[in-house]
């Protein structure tokens, strides 16, 4: 069961190579191979989410929650994709439509993307990138940028002033997120995600870093514009933010890469602070699905209790109170090494 | 031509036909968003290159960060409709000045190029230890400069603040 994965890819590249294929086109073809199944895994996997979310949500408020279309509702999300994909694709005249157009298609690219570099198992990361960690941050970052266009494309003072809100609160929740990884980064000497896994076997780092983890945490909450965070959408007040003026399929792309988002980002947490695929019995591949769901739970439950933090106080809770924290972490946590190596342990 | 070169080739290609859009493009914020591709494009030669730290730091910073930056502030001051706002105004003068600059650029960059030999430097052992060898000899070899820059790179955060906010008077 542990291998059952790898050894399906390596029959395949050798089945392939046998039939008289360079070995390079046969890697090739494999990492096609990956991507579609990670392409195909996050679609569906948004299925169940929002079904998920729903339910949460119901759960939370004392309700039932989407109940009609099949058991507990599990239908109700396939009939919405449904209903989103018959919906007509209105762009309105006076938008910028090249902006208008690509942002969803580039934000769910940049969320893709975030898969590249996560040990979804043992040895299963589609690359070994020796600074996986400081891609996973870098390429997260990019995200801003299509909300921005998303924003400035619409041609709508609602939609530019929550991508202004939302650039600015994912630049400034940025600092604390990247900083409460360096306390983990310190102990381990690696960006690899996988030997940071590795590094987990004895101790989980959420134990030796709980500063970090919740840091980061709060931070990564931000990062998403997960309520209580959810400034840049903000239904209430400014009508779905940057998403305003989409509609159909295009408003369904940043919908599903918001959850594509969320299910990376509770991966890394779970990889970095909770000891990624490592786990008794059950195969290490079905591990980090389990923590992953997890992590989600919490998410959701977070966003379903809190209510929304106003701007101002969301902006200086990070850099009076997160970065600080997490600039005295990195301190706690050299001076802990350099202690523990004086000691000579 | 191996598969390297054809990568290169095709991220090259990529890079200047972003850079392209920088120039031609009549809306500045298009413009912009074509700059954050050129970018990318150039952080993509890092990683064939074998530099990924240097390549991740590039989309960090650059992508990220100072892209974001510069279409605030077009934002910001922009007084022109953005349909227009970055036209292509023919003058003799600039025409002249700029063809000069381009020109002289090239011919030192061919110049170099010819002169020097294809291997500038050692390539040292790819993967984990790059980031090691950067780390070691940024807070080792070179940590006076490295500290004056960061140093200065807080002054002037300061400084911006203080601009921003203006004094408080009591």
């Amino acid at each position: 069961m542990e291998r059952l994965i790898l050894d399906i890819a390596h029959l395949l590249v050798s089945w392939l190579t046998g039939r008289g294929m360079a070995p390079v086109w046969a890697d090739l073809l494999l990492l096609l191979l990956q991507w579609g199944t990670v392409l195909a895994i996050v679609t569906l996997n948004v299925l169940i989410l929002i079904w998920l979310e729903r339910k949460v949500s119901g759960f939370i408020q004392e309700r039932l929650g989407p109940n009609r279309l099949g058991p507990f509702g599990v239908f109700q999300t396939i009939a919405d994709t449904l209903k989103l994909l018959t919906k007509e694709d209105i762009i309105p005249t006076q938008t910028d439509r090249w902006i208008f157009k690509t942002a969803p298609m580039f934000f769910i690219i940049v969320a893709v993307m975030l898969y590249a570099v996560i040990p979804m198992g043992q040895d299963m990361a589609i690359v070994d990138l020796s600074a996986g960690l400081l891609f996973f941050i870098s390429v997260g970052a990019l995200s801003t940028i299509c909300i921005l266009m998303a924003g400035w494309g619409s041609n709508n003072k609602w939609s530019l002033l929550g991508a202004m809100r939302s650039v600015a609160q994912m630049i400034s929740y940025e600092i604390p997120l990247a900083f409460s990884l360096l306390g983990v980064v310190m102990i381990t000497g690696t960006l690899n995600l996988g030997e940071i896994v590795k590094a987990q076997d004895k101790v989980w780092f959420f134990v030796l870093q709980p500063l970090a983890f919740l840091t980061y945490f709060i931070a990564a909450t931000a990062e998403l514009n997960r309520g209580p965070f959810d400034m840049p959408e903000a239904e209430q007040e400014l009508t779905a933010g940057a998403y305003t003026e989409y509609t159909g399929m295009r408003w369904a792309l940043f919908f599903l890469a918001e959850y594509t988002n969320l299910v990376a980002v509770s991966a890394l947490m779970a990889t970095v602070f909770f000891g990624g695929w490592q786990g008794p019995l059950l195969p290490s591949w079905i591990w980090i699905i389990i923590k992953t769901y997890l992590i989600m739970l919490v998410f959701m439950w977070l966003k379903w209790t809190f209510p929304r933090i106003r701007m101002d106080h969301l902006m200086s809770f990070s850099w009076k109170v997160l970065i600080p924290i997490s600039l005295i972490n990195i301190v706690i946590t050299g001076i802990g090494i350099k202690f523990i190596q004086g000691m000579g342990w | 031509m191996s598969l390297a070169d054809g990568v290169f080739f095709l991220i090259a290609a990529f890079t200047l036909a972003a850079a392209a859009g920088v120039v031609l493009s009549s809306n500045i914020i298009h413009s912009a968003l074509f700059l954050i591709l050129t970018f990318l494009g150039v952080a993509g030669i890092y990683f064939t290159l074998d530099a990924p730290f240097l390549a991740l730091v590039q989309v960090l910073v650059y992508a990220g960060a100072v892209a974001v930056l510069i279409i605030f502030a077009i934002m910001l001051v922009m007084s022109t409709p953005a349909h227009q706002s970055n036209r292509f105004q023919p003058n003799r003068v600039t025409l002249f000045l700029g063809t000069l600059l381009a020109g002289l650029l090239t011919a030192t960059l061919v110049y170099i190029g010819l002169i020097t030999q294809p291997a500038l430097a050692p390539v040292g052992p790819s993967g984990a230890d790059m980031i090691g060898i950067l780390a070691n000899l940024m807070l080792g070899r070179y940590v006076v400069a490295f500290e004056a820059a960061a140093v200065l790179l807080l002054l002037a955060v300061v400084g911006a603040i203080i601009l921003a906010r203006g004094v408080e008077e009591k």
